[in-house]
């Protein structure tokens, strides 16, 4: 059963929400129930380990290797196992290619679903309530706000992400970058190209 | 009826304020020990993904909308902590009892964090019922958009697709159903499927005429046309 409470337990705890997770995690931890060593670890790994660049070295190898683009399309989660981009909230990826006639964006209106071995912990527009509600209604203005401009005659395909697959877009390799190491164009991939709330950098463009 | 946090095309929340890209994971301290708090607690096992979900969604209206994004995390577990019987209200106001936990054996420890999340939570399963539909093939989401086992349960079929005529685009193969699942009434898998709609059929004034809307949906959620 739902179990609707009129007094929801939180309200015990302090209000102030630094206060209210610190006194939690001290009524834990003097139970045994959680490891501050775990804390930390836990913290290590999103704060400076999984993030965008995962997910730009998987879209840059798809711009220079058509077979490995065409395997990734096809069925992203052996592809992506392979490198050791496997886990939490990316256990079930596919990933969705931009073309000239179709531009590809994800959102999460139910709550704040996103690939975490592949992009980490999403950011702060991401979870909000405006990116949340207008991104299935009005894809274009919210890209507009993002200072994306489309290509004439494309489509918009925005994914919710109501499940537990979890959605990368494959952004468009930019013009003039032929010839370009794997690393380099790595550099160019951003983390909302891969979310579609961006495009991916020209050569030589400053960092946004 | 839905819930607050089913917010797919509400009007009135203003702009998107986008971040630039370097800005710290956690803006602040305490998110991150929110963070890491939450998935610290989700391996002792007494709960599920769906469950979990579900928590947040059962804030009040009036707490899930003022509170912020990790003020939602922490305040929906301490929820589910005296639910499930693991904290009781005492310990929340530290009148419990001392000494350690029954389940802690149990907790989280550094040196398993990586393998942990590295293993993950996959919700494919085997078996379950045959898939009812084929790509291409026209279907109707369920109205209402409530989950039909639970009054006021969990559902992952926004409101506002509700209704909505779409056509089958792929099947990710079978599913935990979390209407089911988040309640404790068993996995019951089912089919899953990416179900494109055009805009037009889900918003009276779409921006485009060829823009589409995807959504992950059950095969329960659907009925054919």
């Amino acid at each position: 059963m739902p179990h609707d409470h009129s007094d929801h337990p939180h309200a015990l705890l302090p209000p102030d929400p630094a206060l209210r997770v610190k006194a939690l995690e001290t009524i834990l931890t003097e139970k045994g129930l959680i490891d501050p060593a775990a804390l930390e670890e836990i913290i290590d790994t999103y704060q400076n380990r999984i993030g965008p660049q995962n997910g730009a070295r998987v879209v840059a190898r798809a711009w220079s290797e058509p077979e490995f683009k065409a395997a990734l399309l096809a069925d992203a989660d052996p592809v992506l196992a392979d490198l050791g981009y496997y886990g939490r909230q990316g256990e079930h990826m596919v990933v969705v290619e931009n073309t000239p006639q179709q531009h590809n964006m994800v959102v999460c209106t139910l709550c704040s679903c996103y690939p975490w071995p592949l992009l980490g912990i999403p950011p702060g527009w991401y979870k909000s309530d405006a990116y949340r509600a207008r991104a299935v209604r009005e894809p274009r203005k919210v890209l507009a706000e993002f200072g994306v401009t489309l290509p004439d005659g494309a489509a918009v395909r925005v994914w919710d992400s109501t499940a537990e697959v979890r959605y990368l877009v494959l952004p468009m390799r930019p013009g003039g970058t032929e010839g370009l190491s794997e690393d380099e164009l790595a550099a160019l991939v951003t983390r909302d190209s891969m979310i579609g709330t961006g495009l991916a950098k020209m050569p030589g463009e400053l960092p946004s | 009826m839905t819930r607050v946090h089913d917010m797919g095309g509400r009007f009135g929340d203003g702009p998107v304020k986008s971040e630039a890209e370097g800005a710290p994971v956690f803006a602040e301290d305490w998110h991150a020990r929110a963070l890491a708090v939450t998935l610290a607690c989700g391996a002792l096992g007494q709960w599920n993904i769906d469950t979990s979900r579900h928590a947040r969604e059962r804030l009040s209206p009036k707490d899930y909308t003022r509170f912020s994004y990790y003020e939602k995390w922490i305040s929906a577990l301490a929820d589910l902590l005296v639910e499930k019987g693991v904290l009781t209200r005492d310990d929340l106001q530290g009148k419990g009892a001392a000494g350690l936990h029954a389940l802690a054996e149990r907790a989280l420890k550094a040196e398993n964090v990586a393998a942990a999340l590295a293993k993950g939570g996959p919700a494919d399963r085997e078996g379950g019922p045959a898939p009812l539909f084929t790509p291409g093939q026209a279907v109707r989401a369920r109205i209402p958009a409530d989950n039909a086992l639970v009054d006021g349960g969990h559902t992952r079929l926004p409101q506002y697709a509700a209704g909505a005529q779409g056509y089958i685009l792929r099947l990710h193969g079978t599913h935990v159903l979390p209407d089911s699942s988040a309640h404790g009434l068993g996995e019951a898998p089912e089919p899953l499927y990416a179900v494109r709609f055009h805009a037009s059929s889900l918003w009276a004034h779409a921006e485009h005429p060829e823009d589409e809307v995807v959504l992950d949906l059950w095969q329960s959620y659907l009925e054919p046309l």
